[in-house]
């Protein structure tokens, strides 16, 4: 019985997450933007700061984890504002008069979000190789970044599924999305903390960014990662686990109205 | 025989310190259709969505098929579906496809969706749109994809939330024919309308509501038998022959537009009298003109009020 539950529970997840990729493919102007932007912020970086920021490396090299993760940051955010509007616009609600489990709807947000993370993710890389790139990963170290990435980029889904779920409508959605946009730059991923102010280098020095990013750093170049890949997974596992069960609570209570 | 599918009795609901639904009672007989009649803000839609499930009533029962709709919802669900006030389709996908992705949420097998969507585009009339995304689709065509959603399934009660509202005079014909046809299959079909007219057309069973209770309920023969049919409206030029017209001849009195309505049940001969008595007494309307009653009719004749004059504009 609760076997049968759990597999009609993951064919809804699958139905939501085929229908979310389609809406990614769909609005094109998001998925430019979830692309092109942080391809334009890499580019911008490199070219125009490249050569007075000092960080003992091509700044390219330097640059493309933190541009990897400002990418996955603007994509996420995009969730915040499909969950609002599906919350609004009736599906909702007809998902809820029909016998099956509307978290199925959760699931289609964060999987499908996650597609698009991994397209644009994939281009910006394209795009960095191209433009002088030179990771020394080896396979292994290469899955090292998928996994983390992945664990990255469905925390941050499920982050946003609550932003979603926590506003009434689509331009508050919009707004409250945009201080997480701003975190990468506080953080060790366009220029070393060293060279911050003293406040703002010892919040940049700890906030979950720049673990991420120096074990990216870390896989990618071969620079040393120390204790920052075990905060990464402490900060990322922490906050899916945590932003899982607030979007189950939330979802609940939404529906108790 | 009375074979009620949807029993409700004493329904209660409060948000804050608005009683929005105070003590509602009725029952809805299998293959009939139901209409709630009310105005914008009656409680038309809290009502449809304690029986959807969707929220749950502070006092009272509801049962669908026997089931109750709070303790037994999982049941009630497979009985039931809904269509909101605002169509529930999703303007990214094709017509087919939002067939589709309810049919597997329904949990059908591959096949029965496909026949099945095939199926509802053609009686839908939507098969030349079927691979048209629906944010090029009309409100009419919306909300004949949104009541083909819900068919999906067979449901026994389907929840129509007025179905017709924002639709133009065609389409909402259209979508009268529809609901006859549905009916003819057997399915229980509960509607909610603002128009009088609507309820009359379509609904075995009116229940008119207002300030969250039942005022009414009958058929819409017991309710024109109270509000009376087609009425004539006269309105005068001056408040000398307003005056004066008020007393030869009987009818509705409206003070402030100058305005006399009366009933001529679509008779020739009443309405030759009147005008000879008005043109006997030298008093000549300066505008005539016929009126189909309306809802605030049915509030003035029950509660002697008109809704409007009590609600907060007065
Ligand atoms: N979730 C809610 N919170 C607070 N008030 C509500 C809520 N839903 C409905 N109401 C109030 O209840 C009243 C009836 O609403 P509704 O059932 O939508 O009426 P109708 O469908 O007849 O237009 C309205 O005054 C509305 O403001
Ligand atoms: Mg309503």
């Amino acid at each position: 019985m609760t076997n049968l539950r759990l597999y009609w529970a993951a064919m809804d997840g699958w139905t939501m997450t085929r229908r979310s990729i389609k809406h990614i493919v769909r609005e094109k102007e998001s998925l430019m933007m979830a692309i092109g932007l942080p391809v334009a912020i890499m580019i911008m970086f490199v070219a125009v700061f490249g050569g007075a920021i000092q960080t003992g490396t091509d700044y390219v090299n330097y640059v493309v984890p933190g541009v990897i993760i400002t990418c996955a940051g603007f994509g996420s955010s995009i969730i915040a504002v499909s969950v609002t509007q599906d919350m609004i616009g009736g599906l909702f609600e007809r998902l809820r008069s029909m016998p099956l489990h509307p978290s199925s709807l959760m699931v289609g947000h964060v999987i499908g979000g996650f597609v698009r993370n991994a397209i644009a993710t994939t281009v910006v890389i394209l795009v960095a190789l191209l433009i002088g790139f030179q990771p020394e990963a080896g396979v292994v170290e290469w899955l090292g970044v998928i996994g983390i990435l992945t664990l990255f980029m469905l925390s941050l889904n499920w982050l946003f599924v609550v932003f979603g779920l926590l506003v009434k409508n689509v331009e508050t959605a919009n707004a409250i999305t945009f201080p997480m946009l701003f975190l990468p730059y506080v953080s060790s991923a366009f220029v070393p903390t060293e060279t911050m102010p003293s406040w703002l280098h010892t919040f940049a020095e700890n906030q979950p960014m720049t673990p991420l990013i120096e074990t990216l750093r870390g896989l990618l170049l071969g620079t040393p990662i120390g204790t920052n890949l075990w905060l990464s997974i402490a900060w990322f596992g922490g906050l899916l686990i945590i932003s899982f069960i607030v979007a189950t609570i939330l979802f609940k209570k939404r529906k108790a109205e | 025989m009375t074979d009620p599918v949807i029993s409700v009795q004493y329904i209660k609901k409060r948000y804050g310190e608005h009683l929005v639904l105070d003590g509602l009672s009725f029952h809805v007989e299998r293959g009939s259709i139901f209409a709630l009649l009310g105005e914008n803000g009656a409680g038309k839609t809290t009502m449809v969505r304690i029986l959807a499930t969707l929220i749950k009533a502070d006092s009272g029962s509801a049962k669908i098929g026997g089931y109750d709709t709070d303790s037994e919802s999982v049941s009630v669900k497979k009985l039931i579906s809904l269509t909101g006030q605002y169509a529930a389709v999703d303007e990214l996908l094709t017509g087919e496809e939002n067939l589709q992705m309810i049919g597997q949420l329904n949990h059908l097998d591959h096949r029965t969706v496909k026949a099945r969507t095939v199926e509802l585009l053609e009686q839908f009339d939507l098969s030349g749109a079927a691979k048209k995304r629906v944010s090029t689709y009309s409100g009419g065509m919306r909300r004949r994809l949104d009541i083909a959603i819900s068919l999906f399934a067979n449901p026994e009660v389907i929840f129509l939330d007025e179905p017709t509202t924002g639709l133009d005079p065609r389409s909402r014909k259209n979508m009268w024919e529809l609901i006859r046809k549905l009916a003819d299959r057997g399915v229980t079909i509960f509607l909610t309308t603002q128009y009088l007219e609507e309820a009359d057309q379509l609904a075995d069973k009116i229940a008119v509501m207002n300030n969250g209770k039942i005022i009414e309920t009958g058929t819409s023969e017991q309710l024109k038998s109270i509000i009376g049919k087609e009425k004539l409206e006269l309105t005068f030029q001056d408040q000398a022959s307003f005056d004066e017209a008020s007393k030869v001849i009987k009818g509705q009195i409206n003070e402030s537009e100058k305005l006399i309505s009366v009933e001529t049940e679509g008779s020739t001969e009443i309405l030759r009298r009147l005008l000879n008595t008005l043109h006997e007494n030298q008093i000549e309307p300066v505008a005539m003109h016929f009126r189909k009653p309306t809802l605030d009719d049915v509030f003035l004749e029950i509660t002697g009020k008109s809704a409007k004059g009590a609600s907060s504009n007065d």
